[in-house]
């Protein structure tokens, strides 16, 4: 294969040229007109920093940033799947009531911003819950005790537990609906065949569900479940409205005290990228993979 | 043979919202009976015998099966299809399980049969349709015919007493169809309960008790094969004949 270099012909070193002269005039209205102090060299101390006192380093706002962040899209993206499985199911439904259900949650998750959902579900529903539930308590309790790493490994600091707990919840609420149409395009893509094979040998319809079209279905679907949770990593950020201490909060928190707007951002943006692109090549080379086998 | 009928149809008819895709169709099945039955396409062939097991259900009329009366929301179906099992034209196996799973899911979760036991049953009858070194394999990796015989042990694995066959061969390349065919043919000698919607009359005149001819949704002629074959009644059905035995 010839390298990028070489295919190159005039209109893309033109096309080339006009981007390096945009971004050189952004970058001279930055430093002439904004005159604004660049101080990358204290970003990787907002990474992972080093405690003076205890002479050890730590994970610093940001990296515990991406750490709670990568934790909430692992367990708002289980609880979305199996959420999203019913959801899928029960739009298939033979029940008419049942299908209404599904289709009302649907196309109210689709037709009010995200934001709004985000406010509504914390308010009314992952509130509640954890009030209901005491966890407040419960993991201030377990804050409390000593040799707790394996918590902190999966939960970050108990003292934040539930607003985690809210931010998961809010997080998969909001994603199932968007799950549950992937499984249900992949429920309804199985040939009409299928289930009359199932039913032919006296089936009943869990059964035929269960064994026959499911395995199916969902095996289908896992192409477009892999970008649904790229896409949740992204839409995480929008629990930062509800404190939860996420990537984006923590960075709110940094421009906000350190004022470093740029580098935090610039910085952030990074991350997301690093991971979501990581994990979307990843993907395509997995199914490359699975698609050679079969 | 027992005079007995396993399948007794009164008066069926049939819509698909409004195409009358039955018409007052009535027909009765012997126990041990093989029944062939033909027609033109779209002549209502399937539908009938797709009434038979429930797949579909009829709208107005009176059927029973093997004791068991047939009607939409009837709480038996699932008792019915135990009892009656079905061949479909494209196979219709599952795709994501071995041809040994294939045969077990059945007998394993709808009669609760043990692992051991199902697995002993499927292998008897992959023997009986010729392919039991197929066992490990996934479906798409057979042949047709394999696969449509796989099909037909799938049912028999359930130790149905009736079996359905809608257009067996039709989906297969032609030097498929004879290893069928001889499958279903040694499946007759056993006695079992057929009802065949098919266009190979060689099959039929080998093994049909009673040649059914349809078309338009109505049941035109009734015969044994012989008298079927040499003199049949109405022209419409003579037609027919000339029209597939030509080649």
């Amino acid at each position: 294969m010839r390298s990028f270099i070489d295919r190159m012909r005039w209109p893309d070193y033109l096309i080339v040229a006009m981007l390096i002269a945009f971004f050189g005039y952004v970058w001279f209205t930055i430093e002439g007109t904004l005159n604004y102090k660049w101080r990358w060299e204290l970003i990787p101390g907002y990474i992972i920093g080093y405690h003076t006192g205890r002479e050890a380093y730590f994970a610093n706002i940001l990296l515990q940033g991406l750490a709670a962040t990568i934790r909430i899209s692992i367990y708002a993206s289980i609880l979305a799947l199996v959420l999203g499985t019913i959801l899928g199911v029960a739009r298939c439904s033979q029940n008419l009531t049942i299908r209404m259900l599904a289709r009302t949650y649907l196309e109210l998750l689709r037709n009010i911003p995200p934001v709004v959902v985000v406010f509504i579900f914390f308010f009314f529903l992952s509130q509640q819950l954890i009030d209901a539930l005491d966890l407040a308590r419960w993991s201030r309790n377990i804050a409390r005790q000593e040799d707790i790493w394996l918590w902190e490994l999966f939960f970050g600091d108990m003292r934040r537990f539930p607003s985690i707990i809210s931010g998961v919840i809010v997080l998969a609420l909001f994603e199932s609906a968007f799950v549950g149409e992937i499984v249900r395009a992949g429920i309804q893509s199985i040939p009409k065949g299928q289930r009359e094979a199932a039913r032919s040998i006296g089936m009943s319809r869990l059964q035929e569900l269960r064994y026959i079209v499911l395995p199916q279905a969902m095996k289908r679907v896992v192409p477009p479940l892999a970008n649904q949770f790229i896409s949740l990593i992204k839409d995480s950020s929008i629990i930062s409205l509800i404190s939860v201490q996420e990537l984006t909060y923590k960075t709110v928190e940094l421009v906000a005290s350190s004022r470093m707007i740029f580098e935090a951002w610039i910085t952030t943006a990074a991350f997301y990228f690093v991971v979501c692109f990581g994990l979307s090549r990843l993907f395509s080379r997995l199914e490359r993979r699975r698609e050679g086998q079969a | 043979m027992d005079s007995q009928p396993i399948i007794e149809a009164r008066n069926l008819d049939k819509f698909f919202g409004k195409f009358h895709a039955l018409k007052d169709v009535s027909i009765s099945v012997r126990q041990g009976e093989r029944v062939v039955v033909c027609g033109p396409s779209g002549s209502g062939k399937s539908t009938l015998i797709r009434c038979f097991n429930a797949l579909e259900s009829h709208s107005s009329g009176t059927l029973v099966v093997d004791g068991i009366e047939v009607f939409e929301g009837s709480k038996d179906v699932r008792k019915l299809r135990q009892e009656v099992g079905m061949v479909f034209q494209q196979f219709n196996l599952f795709p994501h399980l071995t041809v040994l799973e294939n045969l077990m899911i059945g007998p394993m979760k709808v009669r609760k049969v043990s692992r051991d036991q199902a697995e002993r049953t499927a292998r008897t009858y992959l023997d009986r349709v010729h392919i039991p070194e197929q066992a490990e394999k996934y479906p798409a990796q057979l042949s047709g015919g394999q696969q449509q015989r796989v099909a037909i042990a799938r049912s028999l694995c359930m130790e149905t007493r009736i079996m359905l066959f809608d257009e067996p061969t039709s989906a297969l390349d032609p030097e498929m169809i004879n290893e069928v065919l001889d499958v279903m043919v040694e499946l007759a000698e056993t006695g079992m309960t057929m009802v065949v919607v098919t266009h190979e009359m060689g099959f039929a005149r080998k093994v049909a008790d009673t040649m059914v001819f349809m078309e338009e949704g109505r049941i035109v002629e009734v015969a044994p094969p012989d008298q079927f074959f040499t003199a049949p009644a109405s022209d419409r059905c003579r037609m027919f004949l000339a029209q597939i035995l030509e080649h």
